[in-house]
């Protein structure tokens, strides 16, 4: 279960990284969804015993999910969710105002690509 | 009693719901924006006095103990850095509003500007790995709003790669508490100072790192801190105080209390003092080759946050206290000379020092005030920069290492230069006309009070010294913190 989980966090993280390289805007926001979901695999990974109730009382000593890291998941799930709308609309703004959708150059690697043209 | 130490979070966050429902009335909207800011300092000036004579306040936010609820701990550390951070804060704030043409620009900025000052708040007082995460993106996510609130098209572009940066960091950093988290099995600072104890001294490192990288990429060290000189300038003045004065020493604080209480160390760490070396002089040669104030002291907050690394690397209770008055420094004097170089641009229209020339004839106001400033950045004695850098050397010394100490006092002269070179450029020289421009009274005078703050904190230099090491020695003596939040048993 744990080595399933560690498999697909890397997938995503690897497949997100690489998403997160590339020009175009839209690829780079799944790439950061990706990701985001990678880091909350790992959080759903780190808890033990995973198929009991969440509930102390009524099982024997020990023998009860972890409820919190899903209650820490829950959280990061709401917040990535939260800031990716955003970038979405950042997105769209960028692409309605320059009628592009591929991120800036920068600024000082144009300058340094730039020197030798000057005389 | 302990409930004061909840309202630095809870007074901007009522105020940002306020300044929405009176969204009709922008003076209403001013009104609380500035209440709230103003109730702010005074509540956090009340802490820093109290929690230096009657000790640490702890919160057990919905009465559930540490380490199963969150804990909020006000403790010398995070009361002396909401002091100064609410005074920034203030400070900015009535020079945003007193800006020209503000009606309709500042709709809805006052709402995104509590929330920020709420996450930041939350950032200094929370005692919980998980709750920082939390208040990260709470002041990140009002960043990124403050940045692009009525962007054009070309700041817009600009922006995306701060915005992309710091969900990047964000879900490295949710990935590192997760791994802390499997290791561990709690995210209470106070519990893993313990626990931490048990982790093989390999995997242990290995986390430490990690969530080095992950606040270094907000703090801007070197080599994470490529994002900030494109993305601050672009944005209006008062968001670039702002974020250069207190969004990346956010991220140092982070590292200073992450570092300081989970992976102590008995000797300075020299991967450390490299990164610091680097990160001081990297970000002086890049401010050396500007040509645009803003983008000269985009490059400075690379090369100061150096200074806080190499105190906190030294691993030294003079070490880390330096660093504290450092960032305390750092706050303070980077905010107001970007309120200066924004007042510049104001009045001459840009800030190109190519293009501007004596304005030290034509607003004397502005140099006045830009002269303290910037001779404090680069130490010049008795401003607070050298009250900081004294503290740094004198903590290099004590620990023998006379490498970085040197390299530090290079990259100060460079800073020195690189200031003449604005002086130079912008306030000295023949004006090209000799009429006298008109500065916005409340933006002088914002900008005026926080360099008169400067001021004060190099004439108070020795108490808020002793403050800092008693910050430090909390930070650094075994058991001290844990004793806050635990209790003497825990």
């Amino acid at each position: 279960m744990t080595v399933t989980l560690a498999l697909t966090a890397g997938v995503l993280f690897a497949t997100g990284t690489f998403l997160l390289l590339q020009k175009r805007l839209s690829r780079i926001i799944v790439g950061l969804g990706l990701i985001a979901h990678g880091a909350n695999l790992i959080i759903l990974g780190s808890g033990r015993r995973p198929g009991l109730p969440p509930v102390i009382e009524d099982s024997a000593a020990g023998a009860y999910s972890d409820p919190l890291e899903q209650a820490l998941v829950l959280t990061a799930i709401v917040i990535t969710f939260g800031v990716t709308a955003f970038l979405l609309a950042l997105a769209y703004r960028s692409w309605s105002e320059t009628g592009s959708d591929e991120v800036e150059d920068d600024t000082e690697d144009v300058r340094i690509a730039h020197k030798g043209d000057q005389p | 009693m302990t409930t004061m130490a909840t309202l630095p979070i809870v007074i901007p966050l009522a105020a940002a719901a306020l300044t929405l429902i009176v969204q009709k009335s922008l003076r209403l909207e001013r009104i609380i924006g500035i209440g709230a800011s103003l109730a702010s300092v005074a509540v956090a000036i009340w802490l820093l006095v109290e929690v230096d004579t009657q000790g640490a306040i702890v919160v057990q936010v919905g009465g559930w103990a540490a380490p199963i609820g969150i804990s909020l701990v006000a403790d010398r550390l995070a009361v002396l850095l909401l002091a100064t951070s609410t005074i920034a804060l203030a400070a900015v704030l009535v020079y945003a509003v007193s800006q020209k043409s503000t009606d309709e620009d500042l709709r809805g900025f006052h709402a995104v500007y509590q929330m920020l000052a709420a996450g930041v708040a939350l950032a200094l007082l929370t005692g919980d790995l998980f709750t920082l995460f939390v208040a990260f993106e709470i002041m990140l996510t009002a960043s990124y709003v403050l940045l692009t609130h009525r962007a054009g098209g070309s700041e817009t572009r600009a922006t995306i790669s701060y915005v992309v940066i710091g969900l990047v960091a964000s879900g490295l950093l949710l990935t590192t508490i997760g791994l802390i988290y499997a290791v561990t099995g709690t995210v209470n600072i106070a519990d893993l100072t313990v626990k931490l104890d048990a982790v093989p001294p390999g995997v242990r490192a290995g986390l430490g790192w990690l969530l080095f990288m992950v606040f270094g990429i907000k703090a801007a060290i070197f080599p994470l801190f490529f994002w900030l000189p494109d993305s601050y300038p672009v944005a209006p003045t008062p968001v670039t105080a702002l974020f250069a004065g207190l969004l990346t020493k956010i991220g140092v604080y982070a590292i200073v209390r992450t570092q300081t209480l989970l992976f102590p160390s008995d000797e300075p760490v020299t991967l450390m003092l490299v990164i610091a070396g680097f990160t001081m002089i990297v970000g002086v040669l890049g401010a050396i080759a500007q040509k645009d104030i803003k983008r000269i002291l985009s490059f400075h907050i690379v090369s100061q946050i150096g200074y806080m690394i190499m105190g906190l690397g030294f691993f030294t209770v003079g070490g880390v206290a330096a660093a504290i008055v450092f960032i305390i420094h750092q706050i303070i004097v980077k905010a107001s000379l970007f309120l200066v170089g924004g007042l510049v641009e104001e009045t001459e229209g840009t800030g190109a020092i190519d293009a501007v020339d004596g304005v030290a004839r034509r607003s004397p106001i502005l140099a006045i005030l830009f002269l303290p400033a910037a001779l404090s950045l680069a130490g010049f004695p008795p401003f607070s920069g050298f009250v900081g850098k004294l503290a740094l050397v004198e903590a290099g010394f004590s620990a023998q290492s006379w490498a970085i100490v040197g390299i530090s006092l290079f990259a100060s002269v460079l800073t020195l230069f690189s200031m003449t070179k604005i002086w130079g450029g912008v306030f000295w020289g023949a004006p090209k006309n000799d009429t006298p421009s008109h500065v916005p009274r409340g933006m002088a005078y914002a900008t005026a009070s926080l360099v008169i703050v400067g001021i004060v904190i190099a004439l108070g230099a020795e108490p808020l010294i002793e403050y800092a090491e008693r910050a430090a020695t909390d930070l650094m003596a075994e058991g001290v913190y844990r004793g806050f939040v635990l209790g003497a048993g825990g």
